[in-house]
């Protein structure tokens, strides 16, 4: 009967626990509990516009700053790309402590060599990843990316994309996003704390 | 921000108190609105016109090397009785110009082209941006470069065709409306 009763109020405890840590992990927001759960994020290895293959293994515990568009972008992407460059101007030699990663979602017109041109307009820090469609493709269904093609005249396209950042911490996992509506002081601060968790 | 204010102002405010006279002071505060109205006249000149259709500085933004494509930006006020729409707009350095619509919906931004162009209602305003309605310059040439003018052209379904001059701002650029000048002005 004690017994019985012991285990009881024992479960009664670890209903309760599960529900507090339930509804602490919805409140995080961006706390390492949303990390484990969101599944959000995973390894990257793709060809990079350094030349050579870039791979989130090599990192060896470095913060990551992710961001999927194309070059074919009138607006969001060099924002974003302008945005971050400014950010990490703000943040100097602390952004040497995290690596921004632009990866396209059109890899048949973006090749690495011609990313390395676009992003010569940008931080020289930040490295440009194409693939094959499928490489591609894996990598954004692992970041929940979301993409397509939209035609235009003339048997042209434009794209739909997911245009947020995402922050990953050393152990890739997801942290928070930056989003393109945020000012920068508010951008800048949350790189920091992801550059300082490295 | 508001303390950086609060001493330029007081700064200022104790220049103007070093003037004693009241005469000074008048021609000071004279001088002072006078550059306000200089200021204000050098940021509205930037402005074409076409029957009743004015158009508010056109520009566009620096493009990354390599890039295809780029964005159109304007503000069209329509001072006559009748609705008027644009229809069909070009950029010299652009193989081709269209109407796009860009939005961001839960994280996703999307892009559509605008079919039957940008309504300009009576007396009222349509306004080319960033985050909405917005020419999309495709083909480029070469890269738009910031500091640079370059030729277009805007159609009007009632009006006709008007020569417009879009000035490229930097990569990141967000529309300075009235504000020139102040960085406060640069919102979303």
């Amino acid at each position: 009967m004690t017994r019985r009763r012991i285990a009881v109020i024992a479960l009664a405890v670890i209903i309760a626990l599960a529900g507090s840590a339930v509804v602490g992990y919805q409140l995080s927001g961006s706390g390492a509990a949303t990390a484990q759960r969101t599944g959000i994020g995973g390894p990257i290895d793709l060809p990079a516009t350094t030349g050579k293959r870039f791979s989130t293994a090599d990192l060896g515990g470095k913060p990551y700053a992710v961001f999927f568009g194309f070059t074919h972008c009138p607006n969001i992407c060099p924002t974003t790309l302008s945005d971050l460059t400014l950010d990490m101007e703000q943040l100097g030699p602390l952004a040497d402590r995290l690596q921004v990663l632009f990866v396209t979602v059109d890899p048949e017109r973006d090749t690495t060599s011609s990313m390395k041109d676009y992003l010569s307009a940008f931080d020289p820090r930040i490295i440009g990843l194409s693939g094959t469609p499928e490489e591609i493709a894996a990598v954004a269904k692992a970041y929940r990316v979301y993409y397509e093609k939209v035609p235009t005249e003339g048997g042209d396209y434009t794209m739909n994309h997911t245009a947020t950042v995402y922050l990953m911490d050393g152990k890739g996992d997801l942290t928070g996003t930056l989003s393109l509506e945020e000012e920068q002081p508010t951008r800048v601060a949350k790189l920091k704390r992801l550059a300082e968790s490295g | 921000m508001t303390l950086q204010a609060f001493r330029t102002q007081s700064a200022s405010t104790r220049l103007f108190r070093s003037f004693s006279g009241i005469e000074q002071r008048i021609a000071i505060a004279t001088l002072a609105i006078g550059l306000l109205f200089v200021g204000v006249d050098a940021a509205r000149a930037h402005e074409f016109k076409i029957g009743a259709i004015e158009i508010e500085h056109p520009w566009s933004r620096a493009t990354p090397p390599g890039a295809k494509v780029g964005g159109g930006y304007l503000v069209i006020a329509n001072d006559g009785d009748s609705d008027d729409t644009l229809v069909a707009a070009s950029l010299e350095s652009a193989g081709r110009t269209e109407i796009h619509q860009m939005s961001v919906d839960n994280g996703v931004m999307k892009m559509r082209p605008v079919e039957g162009g940008i309504a300009v209602p009576a007396h009222g305003k349509a306004e080319l941006a960033p985050n909405g309605f917005h020419l999309m310059f495709m083909d480029l040439k070469q890269p738009l470069k910031q500091g640079e003018k370059v030729k277009g052209t805007l159609t009007f379904a009632k009006a006709g065709t008007v020569d417009v001059v879009f000035e490229i701002d930097a990569i990141g650029a967000m529309p300075k409306h009235e504000h020139h000048g102040d960085m406060s002005g640069m919102e979303d």
